[in-house]
This record gives structure tokens, C-alpha cells and sequence, in this order.
């Protein structure tokens, strides 16, 4: 059962540093290349301050999970490795993101270029209005491939990867709107590959989906991991142990003088490690289930 | 599930008392409001048609000039009504439907809450309210006083007319596009451009394009604002930029107060006539909002 309150974790002062944010040791971890590199992010929704002093580093060819009770910023993080929060109103990061060595929230960055780069999938699967064609062929044609014959070939790529194309091939002119849950997922998967993007960020990507669907969309995360960096927000811890190489645990800061509530990252680490050793005992209490 | 033995069957009967009666009253209330509105809408069209078919055909749809008052109701026809009032509603809508939509486009997707949107939005609203008479007067001094009667200038107090319709409409379908389709769109790298171009209206063009033919329907039913913009003349004039008009508003208000009969039969015929061109508009509006809501299913 949640439990949202009970997951509270009350402190009188906002931490300086969270927990030392060393993702596992080097020596019995090398990760091929680090993708993103967050120095003490903190992102605050007009006055809000949503999450405080994230720091954490994203590798390449793995499944990074974020875990936690609601409201602790999980998601808020995510949107901000591909500036998707710059469309919400208000919306600002202090800190640095750095993607392969370059700063996210630079004045010269172009969103566009970043979002071309660092696809999404949501929460709720969101096809267009178009067909099962059109949604998959919309990212290449708004980076300008217009030639029939490659759009078919990454069309079809797309929905291989995305293990859909057995279900649609005859009806690829059909609305995309037409679909099942899960496989409207997995088209909207298909659609962000299709613009061959180096990350995808999947924000609760199963949430809406039953058991079944939800097994297809984790085969295929795994399938996609040699391929692509991958970050997954999720609230079901099982997911995150079937999944993910490494494990983000978030929880709420509440700031009792000021009556404020935050989120922070309280320990991130291997998925083996954060499970079975978590080193915080706010870690061990919310993945034993003594917590939400 | 099996009822056990001996137990006391539960009642789910509807339960008698105040709540059941209230119930059939206020249904009873809205019938008879329905039926009520039904009514003087019947009437219209009964009148209309039974007053107006007879002296419809071909020759008086097309011919001219408008015969004079005096005439019997067999003589000419409404031919320069017609061509008036398709040609100059045409102009107003070349000149109203795209501006109206990308001023929505402007409001919901660019202005945001900032204050140039809200004031625009706040004068739409306020134009929306503003009688059809003015429009035309408005027109009058602007225009009509320098370059003189022209379908054009009806096009202008028309347009004026279908502006705050077409961007009202417009905006509130803009609404109803669920922002995760947006977000979908620049999670793949589209710009904001794009996201509006090849998302947003095509998601929302069904609604769009039936709100602008009801702005159309509207527009080609108005007398007041073409009175002090086109005037109102017998002869047919095909060139809508210069020279005095006609349209079938017009001619109704021209013959309804005439005393001769005949007059007042080729007021009925116009009459018809309008509630058709209106009715087939509104048909074209279904058909073109369910063309275009293929994918929306």
C-alpha cells in the first residue's frame, strides 16, 4: 500500500550535500562513458524548489532506474536532462547538467538539438492523431528526410525495435489512436527511435500498462540497452531489479520551520547494491517495503 | 452470487419518495424546453418553405437584374442576391478565417499569460458582443468615405463581423489538444513552429474548420452591416472590389417592406434561398470536420 507520509523523511535543515555521491567504485565498476554528469542540480518551479543539490552521473549502454515515493522529484529530474521542463512555465535549474561534456543549460544550447539527441517516452502513450506510418515517420520528416524509400526503411526499423511490426505491418496507414495501451507504448518507443536519438528517458513508461505489456516493454529495454543509454523513472521496484544496472533512490525532505517539502537524492549506486546493501536507512526502509 | 437461505432478498427496487418525483419532474422540464425550442424553429422553416418554394427555380436563382417592386411575383429573379451574397461572403472569409486562426494560434500557443495575449483576448471577446450595425458603420467611415460602395467594403464589416468568432472557436479547440502530444512533439526535436504546424492543428483542424463555417453561416445571414458598405442595387455586379452590391440579406429587408406581393413572394424565395445555402454550409461543415477527424478515432 502507499503510504506517502510515512515516506517524509523530516529534517529541520536543508542538506549542503546530500550522501557522498560516488556511483559505486571504479575499480569493480567501469562503465564504458559517463553520458551525463549532474553537479548539484536544483530545479524550482517558480518559487518551489521541486528537488535540491542532485548530483549524479549517467554511463553509457546501461539502464539507470529512478526510484521513490511520490513527489520526490524523480521525474522532475528526468525532464531536466533533455530541457523538456523549459516548456513548463516558471520552470528553472540551477546547477550543471553536463552531456557528453557539454553543458545542458548553456546559454548557447539549442533545446531543439538537445531533445533531437535525447528522446522520450511518457508516462501516458501519446501517438498523434496520424497513422501508424506518419507518427513513426514524424521525427525523421521534421529533420528533413522527405525520400519515400528510406522513411519505409525506418519505419519498419523502428517498429522491428520496438517489437511491433508483426502486429501493424498490415495497417501501417491506420490511426495510431487505434492501438491497445501497450502497443501504443511501444509505437510511442518506435517513434523516438526513429530518429536514431543517443539517450532515451522513459518516464513510467509501464504505469498504464498490464503485466503482459509491461514484460514486452522491459524485453525490449533490454534488447535496446546495446544500442542506447537509457534512463527509467518507475514506481514499481521490481521493474527497477528486472531492468536496471543502476539504481537512483529519491525521497521527500521536508523543512519542518519553513514547512517546505523537497526532493533530494539520497543514494544512488548499483542495482544489486542499492537492493541488497543499501547503505541508507532510508534506502533499506523504502525497498524492504517498511516505506510506501 | 447465490442468495443464501433464509436470507432477506435486498430491494433494489428505485425507492419511492421526494427523489424519485423530483427526478420525473425536471425530466418532464427539459422535454417540454426542448419541444419548446423546436418550435418557433419548425415554424421558420415551415413558413418559409410553404411562402418561398413555389416561386424558387433555376431562372430566378440565376436571373437579373432584380425586377422593381411593382413587379408581379412571376418576373426576374434574385440572380445578383446570390452572386452578392456567395462573392462577398467569400472575400469575408478569405479575409477573416486565416487571420482569426493564427491570432488563436497566437493566444493559446505563443502569448501564453503574458499581457499583449490577454488584452487581444479581452477586444476579441468585447468584439464578439458588439452589434453588426456598428461593424458596418465602422466600415463606412473608414473606408466607404473614401473609395466609395463596394462588395469589398461589405466583405470588411463582415470579416470584422466573423473575426472574434473565427478566433474564439479557434482557440477553445486549440484548448482541448492535450499538451502530451505537444510534449511528444519536442521530445523528438521539433520546434515550437513544428509542434503548432504538424501537431497541434492538425489535431484540432476538425473543430477549427466547423467553427469557421458557422462563422460563415453567420456572416452570410447579416443584413446590418452591409446596409452602409454595398448599398443595395438591382443589377448584378461581379466585380466585388468596385461599384455598389447586393446579397440576399439585403433584398429580404428590401422586400419585406414592400407592400406589393409580388415583391414580398421574391422575399420569401430569397428567404429560402439563404436558409439553404446556410443548411448546405452547415452539411459541408460535418462532412469536412469528419474527413478530417479520420484519425482522431
Amino acid at each position: 500500500m502507499d503510504q506517502p507520509e510515512q515516506n517524509v523523511v523530516t529534517n529541520t535543515q536543508l542538506p549542503k550535500s546530500q550522501v557522498e555521491m560516488t556511483p559505486g567504485t571504479p575499480a569493480v565498476d567501469t562503465p564504458d562513458a559517463t553520458v551525463f554528469d549532474a553537479q548539484k542540480v536544483s530545479c524550482y518551479y517558480s518559487s518551489f524548489r521541486a528537488v535540491t543539490d542532485v548530483s549524479l552521473s549517467i554511463y553509457e549502454h546501461e539502464i539507470t532506474a529512478f526510484i521513490g515515493p511520490s513527489g520526490c522529484g524523480k521525474t522532475t529530474v528526468l525532464r531536466t536532462l533533455n530541457r523538456m521542463n523549459d516548456l513548463v512555465p516558471g520552470a528553472h535549474v540551477e546547477g550543471d547538467v553536463k552531456y557528453r561534456g557539454a553543458s545542458l543549460y548553456h546559454k548557447d544550447v539549442s533545446p531543439i538539438a538537445v531533445r533531437r539527441r535525447i528522446g522520450m517516452v511518457f508516462q501516458k502513450p501519446n501517438p498523434f492523431p496520424k497513422s501508424i506510418y506518419d507518427n513513426i515517420a514524424y521525427g525523421p520528416r521534421i529533420n528533413g528526410q522527405h525520400n519515400k524509400g528510406k522513411l519505409d526503411e525506418i519505419v519498419e526499423r523502428s517498429l522491428r525495435q520496438a517489437a511491433l511490426w508483426d502486429e501493424v505491418k498490415d495497417r501501417l496507414k491506420a490511426s495510431g489512436l487505434g492501438l491497445s495501451g501497450g502497443q501504443a507504448q511501444r509505437l510511442c518507443i518506435a517513434r523516438t527511435l526513429a530518429v536514431e536519438p543517443d539517450v532515451v528517458l522513459m518516464d513510467e513508461p509501464c504505469s498504464a500498462l498490464d503485466p503482459i505489456a509491461t514484460g514486452a516493454i522491459e524485453d525490449l529495454m533490454r534488447d535496446l540497452k546495446a544500442k542506447y543509454t537509457i534512463v527509467i523513472v518507475t514506481h514499481n521496484m521490481q521493474q527497477a531489479t528486472r531492468v536496471s544496472d543502476r539504481t537512483a533512490f529519491y525521497s521527500v525532505l521536508r523543512n519542518e520551520k519553513s514547512d517546505t517539502r523537497t526532493g533530494v537524492l539520497v543514494e544512488y549506486g548499483r542495482t544489486e547494491q542499492i537492493f541488497q546493501d543499501p547503505r541508507d536507512s532510508r534506502t533499506q526502509a523504502y525497498v524492504t517495503g517498511r516505506m510506501g | 452470487m447465490a442468495v443464501v437461505a433464509g436470507q432477506q432478498q435486498v430491494d433494489l427496487r428505485e425507492a419511492k419518495g421526494w427523489r424519485r418525483t423530483s427526478n420525473r419532474i425536471v425530466t418532464a422540464l427539459m422535454v417540454t424546453a426542448f419541444v419548446v425550442v423546436l418550435i418557433p424553429l419548425g415554424f421558420v422553416l415551415v413558413t418559409t418553405i410553404a411562402k418561398g418554394a413555389s416561386i424558387i427555380s433555376w431562372s430566378f436563382l440565376t436571373s437579373g437584374p432584380i425586377p422593381a417592386n411593382v413587379a408581379p411575383a412571376n418576373v426576374g429573379g434574385m440572380g445578383p442576391a446570390v452572386l452578392g451574397t456567395i462573392e462577398i461572403t467569400a472575400l469575408a472569409t478569405v479575409l477573416a478565417v486565416p487571420l482569426g486562426i493564427l491570432g488563436a494560434v497566437y493566444l493559446n500557443e505563443y502569448g501564453g499569460k503574458n499581457w499583449l495575449a490577454a488584452l487581444i483576448g479581452f477586444f476579441s471577446d468585447v468584439m464578439t458582443g458588439v452589434p453588426s450595425i456598428i461593424m458596418g458603420l465602422f466600415i463606412f467611415s473608414i473606408w466607404v468615405v473614401h473609395f466609395g460602395f463596394s462588395g469589398l467594403a461589405g466583405a470588411f464589416a463582415l470579416g470584422c463581423l466573423m473575426l472574434p468568432i473565427v478566433i474564439r472557436s479557434t482557440y477553445e479547440m486549440l484548448r482541448l489538444v492535450p499538451n502530451t502530444l505537444r510534449e511528444g512533439s519536442y521530445a523528438l526535436g521539433a520546434s515550437k513552429a513544428r509542434v503548432t504546424m504538424t501537431v497541434v492543428l492538425p489535431a484540432a483542424i476538425g473543430g477549427i474548420v466547423s467553427g469557421a463555417l458557422l462563422a460563415v453561416a453567420r456572416a452570410a445571414g447579416e443584413t446590418a452591416p452591409l446596409l452602409f458598405t454595398i448599398l443595395i442595387v438591382t443589377a448584378a455586379n461581379p466585380n466585388v472590389f468596385s461599384g455598389a452590391n447586393t446579397s440576399l440579406p439585403s433584398q429580404i429587408f428590401v422586400n419585406a417592406s414592400s407592400p406589393y406581393t409580388g415583391a414580398q413572394d421574391r422575399g420569401w424565395g430569397a428567404a429560402l434561398t439563404l436558409i439553404a445555402i446556410c443548411f448546405i454550409l452547415m452539411i459541408v461543415a460535418r462532412l469536412v470536420t469528419a474527413r478530417f477527424a479520420r484519425y482522431s478515432r
